[in-house]
């Protein structure tokens, strides 16, 4: 893993970047990818709920709520 | 009839367009085996009519969840004249990605490019001309809101060729190992097999399942070398890759002002600390405009209570002594010494109008020389059980109509946001609070509201807990008993009762939720990635259309089988064994009309026997009509006789005595309506205290003259009203229940609703009554949570060594840690 990725349920609100893998099983995976969470997609983390999970993120021109072990499956490089 | 299907995501104005559509000729039903609304109707145009079919709003065609495997097989199996596709262009990415899905499938498709008027106020331009050299189909630019563009549209649907074969978008990405796997297809002569074999590189689990497609799969990937990307995350990409490279074409981007209104928004009503507060708030003034009776606390607000005066109260009682005639009995449904909330207002409205009309047809059946039993027949049974279950409709739509304003503001989905982390500790989702809390209203529009929940062992859960969210018509029983307990026992505090009774419920629910999701239903907790849509104002009709369809509902409901139970019950009730007729006229009673051998030897006693029963000092007939007196020879009574002895662990079987029996029969007709449980205690209390009360003035009294009249214990009470509250739900609810479970499910759960409401009040009956039982319950309790543990880790042990046989290669690390 290279220094400048990090994965998406370790963003602090405001960080964006460049999706890179989506891991996770079969299912959660493709529901990431129907969604648009597919590695090439720009990723901004907008908000926390207020109990700190599930986040809020912006992409691909939309808001997109997951929780933190699902957006764990996703790895971003950093901007 | 040619056929045209709409389909498109979620939120992107589906409902609106197919409302513009078909107007009034649409028609909900239910697809097959699921319960997902089908939606139809017609279009009319000059040249010819089309029906038109609403498909469900999917994001994709993957087939994980029960709309998109509608969707899918509809295109698919029912060969429909072509597809609508919805598109929201203000969102024109993610939504063209199921457009790349559907252009697969052998079918001749159209793009519907909808909320072009906001693309257009923001600043932007899409140039429809651009998107349909890109993909080949025509595109039109309409408003669904507005209805612009929807001619249009349809005349180009309508003059489509008949035919269309699939393409992809992606075909240079993936040709290598598409190619075989297509003529795999081709050779098993299936429709659209483009799609298919696109799907089958997704490592789709419908298709894999197909006989030798495993085979095709493994020869079209054996080429592919190791650490590779995965071909379902490069037919992913592909066609996000393949959208933007033709959208910066298509689309010209204003500048944008960094924060939407729908920002704003959110800012408030998902801000970190008054999120919870607001919809604390939000919800109590929903409940309150429905239910409360007395509108914004208005009768409290001076330091005098009850400051305004009654209507037909006599004057020194604090009343305007009004004589009760049509028009000022209309006036009192509005207004009666307390405001009433819009709902209260709108079920006297109702009873008042179905009180006229019983009374007319009493009238008629009378004025015929009807037998008295026609009457009681037509008038209390099928009148009486048709407007008992009816009275509900006003206030049901009203709470359904609020929650649909949440629904389509888009505010609950930041509702679920903010509830999730807590709903998921019981393997449930955020979007389960909104059932469940609506079950506290009433739980038919909580039940059908678990359509929202995606997870069918989800959906099944959240079914069965909600009886446990104590509804409105089970409020009288918790007053009424724990009144009657505190004034019989003399001691402990009705509203305290009545709280910790609440308390019980949903204590309840959340041990039902974690033991079915770790035990029958388990399940891994639903996955949680879904689109917050941006805040829209809701849309009259569709909100109306919607509350309109949920009414015919009911109302077939209520016609139905809540009908034909209503009548068995007052059957049992109204008959004895020798098919004598029970219910005898109060008018005769007084004069000693047609009085049975023991009522004979009662006026024989005290010749004012009934005339103290039923007249007030004055010679005026208190209680008017047909009244069971003799309850205990009807067929229910030796009903309860019989079952009496199964109540016995609970506390108010046959410890409570000789008449401990009326406690099963008001639990049996409990079960079509929870009012009539006190109901009951009415009539019944003629048999155990020979009076008579009337139990929509004095619910308490009549609580009382059971208590006080059977030998049962102030912890039998107790139980008693634990279980009228958790068990089996009134009969709408059940039918109500039947049609959202999915098959075979309902007898498991109606016998899952008696089991738990049995075990937790002999619980509570015995723990209050021998404290050290207490100790039992906790071990019962630990062996059964160490049994289910055991047992799943067993499982779970297996299901591992079974996944490490299956992948043998470097994903295992994966599979392993998890």
């Amino acid at each position: 893993m290279e220094d400048m990725t990090k994965l998406l349920s370790e963003f602090t609100v405001g960080e964006s970047g460049r999706i890179v893998k989506v891991a996770g099983e079969g299912k959660i995976r493709r529901r990431l990818f129907d969604m648009g969470v597919t590695p090439g997609a720009e990723v901004t983390m907008k908000k926390k709920a207020p109990l700190g999970d599930p986040i809020e993120v912006t992409l691909r021109g939309y808001e997109l709520t997951l929780r933190k072990v699902e957006a764990a499956c996703v790895e971003v490089e950093l901007k | 009839m040619r056929t045209f299907a709409l389909a498109g995501n979620p939120n992107c104005g589906k409902t609106t367009l197919f409302n513009a559509l078909t107007g009034s000729t649409a028609h909900v039903g239910n697809w097959p085996g699921v319960t997902v609304d089908k939606k139809d109707g017609l279009y009319k145009s000059d040249k010819e009519t089309v029906a038109i079919i609403d498909l469900p709003g999917i994001y994709s065609l993957s087939p994980y969840t029960p709309e998109e495997v509608i969707a899918r097989n509809y295109i698919l199996d029912e060969h429909p004249d072509g597809i609508i596709n919805i598109v929201d262009a203000t969102n024109l990415e993610r939504n063209l990605y199921l457009t790349t899905q559907i252009l697969e499938m052998d079918v001749p498709v159209i793009v519907a490019l909808n909320f072009m008027d906001e693309v257009e106020k923001a600043g932007d331009k899409i140039d429809p001309k651009v998107i349909e050299n890109a993909l080949g189909v025509p595109v039109v630019p309409v408003s669904a809101l507005t209805g612009k563009g929807i001619k249009e549209l349809m005349e180009r649907a309508i003059s489509m060729p008949a035919t269309r074969e699939g393409k992809t978008v992606i075909r240079d990405a993936i040709s290598g190992p598409l190619e075989p796997v297509l003529s795999y297809y081709k050779d098993s002569d299936v429709n659209s097999p483009l799609f298919h074999a696109i799907k089958l590189l997704e490592a789709d689990e419908i298709e894999i399942e197909r006989k030798g497609a495993k085979a095709a799969l493994a020869t079209a990937t054996a080429g592919q070398a190791e650490g590779e990307e995965d071909l379902e995350a490069v037919i992913a990409d592909e066609r996000y890759k393949y959208i933007s490279a033709h959208l910066s074409s298509a689309k010209t981007k204003a500048m944008h002002t960094l924060e939407t209104k729908s920002d704003r928004i959110d800012k408030v009503l998902t801000h970190r600390v008054w999120a919870i507060p607001i919809f604390l708030v939000i919800l109590l003034l929903l409940f309150h405009l429905t239910f409360s009776s007395n509108l914004f606390f208005l009768n409290g607000f001076t330091e005098k209570q009850n400051w305004m005066p009654t209507l037909f109260d006599p004057v020194e009682e604090g009343g305007l002594g009004w004589e009760e005639t049509w028009s000022t009995t209309l006036l009192a449904c509005f207004y009666d010494g307390t405001v009433f909330s819009p709902g209260v207002i709108l079920a006297n409205i109702f009873t008042w109008i179905t009180d006229y009309i019983t009374e007319g047809v009493s009238l008629l059946i009378s004025v015929c020389g009807g037998a008295a039993w026609i009457d009681s027949l037509v008038c209390d049974a099928v009148l009486g059980g048709i407007f008992a279950v009816l009275g509900f409709l006003p206030q049901i739509l009203l709470l359904f109509l609020g929650f649909s304003i949440l629904e389509d503001t888009g505010y609950m989905a930041r509702i679920a946001f903010v509830l999730d982390r807590i709903f998921r500790r019981f393997g449930l989702s955020g979007r389960a609070f909104m059932p469940m809390i609506m079950g506290f209203g009433c739980g038919l529009p909580a039940i059908i509201n678990t359509r929202t929940l995606a997870d069918e062992k989800e959906r099944t859960a959240t079914i069965r807990v909600i009886p446990f969210f104590s509804c409105g018509a089970k409020l009288p029983i918790l007053t009424g008993m724990a009144g009657a307990m505190v004034s019989a026992f003399g001691f402990g505090n009705a509203d305290l009762i009545t709280y910790a009774m609440y308390l019980v419920g949903i204590i309840t629910a959340l041990v039902c939720v974690i033991l079915m999701r770790n035990t029958t239903l388990k399940g891994d907790t639903p996955p949680f990635i879904m689109e917050l849509p941006t805040y829209h104002f809701p849309k009259t009709r569709n909100l109306m259309l919607h509350i309109w369809d949920k009414a015919k509902h009911f109302v077939k409901k209520a016609f139905t089988i809540i009908f034909l139970s209503t009548i068995v019950i007052w059957f049992l009730q109204s008959f004895s064994w020798r098919w004598e007729f029970l219910l005898q006229d109060t008018q005769d009673l007084v004069d000693g009309i047609g009085l049975t051998a023991s009522q004979k030897a009662l006026t024989a006693a005290d010749a004012n026997y009934f005339v103290n029963m039923f007249t007030d000092g004055n010679g005026n007939l208190l209680v008017e009509g047909m009244v069971n007196l003799r309850t205990d020879e009807s067929i229910l009574g030796s009903l309860g006789m019989l079952l009496q002895p199964i109540f016995t662990p609970l506390g108010f079987g046959s410890q409570a005595g000789e008449l401990g029996w009326v406690f099963a029969v008001a639990a049996i007709t409990g079960l079509v309506a929870k009012e009539n449980v006190v109901a009951t205690f009415g009539a019944l209390a003629a048999v155990v205290a020979a009076t008579y009360i009337d139990t929509e003035t004095n619910g308490a009294a009549a609580c009382l003259a059971m208590v006080a009249n059977t030998d049962i214990t102030w912890q039998g009470v107790i139980a008693f009203i634990v279980f009228n509250m958790t068990t089996i739900p009134c009969f709408a609810s059940c039918a109500t229940a039947k049609a959202e479970l999915p098959k075979g499910k309902f007898k498991w759960t109606l016998l899952f609703w008696f089991a738990t409401s049995y075990i937790v009040s002999a619980c509570v009956y015995t723990v209050l009554s021998w404290w050290w039982t207490t100790f039992i319950w906790l071990a019962a309790l630990a062996i059964a949570v160490t049994l289910i543990v055991l047992n799943n880790r067993h499982k779970l042990d297996k299901l591992k060594i079974r996944r490490r046989n299956k992948k043998n290669g470097p994903d295992n690390t994966a599979a392993a840690s998890d």
